[in-house]
């Protein structure tokens, strides 16, 4: 059973914003809106500065916090991937979800149920990658089964140094930053 | 220095957290009010309250009715997928706070209006005599005792759910509390206990009420001060979310009006009042209830602007 994950290089991103147009054009998301968006942290002080620059969404975690507190079971574990997707008939739109998660990676649609990536799922089904990988023009993302040692991004976790978002929320993240 | 810049914009979300409104804290004022209620009259009911005594025990369930309504309508309207609310009883989800107090609300009416139908005056039942019937097995001491105890379990729980519905979403470091459940329901009790003090005729239950509640709002100010230790001992994350009440935003509207004249001062009434030095008022039952719906709002709304540190 694969377990979905994606990898990015922040060596390589620079942070044009392809992956956010891409996913706004793919999963025709609402004007105003947005399901992966691009931060830009400064750290340091003069003259010794660092720019990381990281494209961020839905971290498809290991232990989702906002699976857990969805009182209908429509935030749920898809089972091809593991990937953490939200049954929109289901939604009440309690918001539960949206104050779950650590990574405030969750909105209100304007039709009223909680809306985020989904790692694009109907394009993984049919062996795509998501659209944010796939328009990425530095190569910098990367998607794959984090479960399969001989994956893209098995080795690339495994071969360079690398961190995660917020990493003491304890919800296990599946998306990694390499430095 | 750590300067985040983003192009991330989502209505609700940025620039900081603010998904529920005063909606919540309604519901959850209320909700903590129906579970004092609850709780101060199966008290009254197994310590041999009958209905015909001018007992406030059989005001409270009539009261919890409406106010359980009204906190039931404050969150359907902060529903998003209004028309989906009915999803929530097709499913129980063990893991989900929210779904074991949508299942404790369907527990809690039938109760409520248990004790309301005790009270209801035999004459006015004379043409539904099966109703009339149960009404009076009802009012047998053993089931008067039984509804009792039933009534004060589902206030416990209702009163601590209100609580544990923050404190599970652990991503608001302010709400990652366990402390945060028993001082919702210590507040509920207070409030619970307030209105009855300040409702009941009978004077010596006025007075047993009033006490309950001055030992209430003590606890209260134990259990607040125990969550703002807990936050303080446990790291950078949980003081910087305290702190959010220690000289933050949040600073002086939580001393003032939770603390401050939600506690402190009536607390210090009804002092008096329990020691017969001055005579009942109503302020002082009316600052408490007004000090409990501060505590929600302050809570929620803190909650929200508290976030883990990045990156």
């Amino acid at each position: 059973m694969a377990r979905f994950g994606m990898v990015i290089d922040t060596r390589k991103c620079v942070g044009c914003m392809d992956c956010v147009v891409a996913c706004k054009t793919e999963n025709d998301v609402p004007d105003g809106y947005c399901r992966d968006w691009i931060a830009q942290r400064l750290q340091g002080s003069m003259p010794d500065l660092r720019l990381t620059i990281t494209s961020e969404r839905c971290n498809h975690c290991d232990s989702p916090p906002c699976v857990t507190c969805c009182p209908t079971g429509a935030s749920h574990v898809h089972d091809f991937g593991k990937v953490v997707l939200v049954d929109h008939g289901k939604c009440i739109g309690c918001k539960a979800c949206l104050a779950a998660c650590p990574y405030d990676a969750r909105f209100v649609h304007p039709d009223g149920y909680a809306d985020k990536c989904t790692f694009c799922i109907h394009r993984v089904e049919k062996g795509l990658n998501p659209a944010c990988v796939s328009v990425c023009p530095t190569h910098s993302m990367h998607f794959g089964d984090l479960d399969d040692p001989a994956s893209e991004v098995s080795r690339l976790i495994a071969s360079r140094r690398h961190f995660v978002l917020k990493p003491d929320a304890g919800t296990k993240p599946r998306i990694f930053y390499l430095e | 220095m750590l300067e985040i810049i983003t192009t991330r914009h989502n209505p609700m979300i940025d620039p900081s957290l603010h998904v529920w409104g005063w909606e919540i804290p309604v519901y959850l004022f209320l909700g903590g009010w129906v579970a004092g209620c609850m709780v101060l009259s199966g008290w009254l009911m197994r310590h041999g309250r009958a209905p015909g005594q001018r007992s406030v025990a059989y005001v409270l369930p009539w009261v919890g009715v409406v106010l359980l309504s009204l906190g039931m309508g404050a969150l359907f309207l902060d529903l998003e997928h209004k028309l989906y609310v009915w999803r929530m009883y097709l499913t129980l989800q063990p893991t989900s706070p929210m779904s074991w107090g949508g299942w404790i609300l369907i527990l809690v009416y039938p109760v409520l209006l248990l004790g309301a139908l005790a009270s209801v005056p035999g004459a006015l039942l004379s043409r539904w005599t099966s109703l009339e019937k149960f009404r009076v097995r009802l009012t047998r001491p053993a089931s008067l005792s039984r509804l009792g105890t039933a009534n004060i379990a589902l206030g416990i729980a209702l009163g601590i759910y209100t609580g544990i519905l923050l404190s599970s979403l652990g991503a608001r470091p302010l709400w990652a509390s366990a402390a945060l459940g028993p001082l919702f329901l210590v507040s509920g009790l207070s409030t619970g206990a307030a209105f009855a003090h300040m409702v009941a005729r009978d004077p010596a239950e006025q007075s047993t009420l009033l006490r309950a509640d001055n030992a209430f709002l003590m606890v209260e100010l134990a259990l607040i001060a125990l969550f703002l230790i807990g936050h303080l001992t446990s790291g950078a994350v949980h003081s910087n979310a305290a702190a959010l009440l220690l000289g933050g935003p949040y600073t002086a509207v939580f001393w003032v009006f939770v603390v401050g004249l939600g506690i402190v001062l009536p607390l210090l009434v009804q002092s008096l009042m329990a020691s017969h030095r001055i005579g009942h008022t109503l302020i002082a039952p009316l600052l408490v209830m007004l000090g409990g719906l501060a505590l929600r709002f302050v809570i929620v709304s803190a909650g929200q602007y508290s976030h883990w540190i990045s990156p």
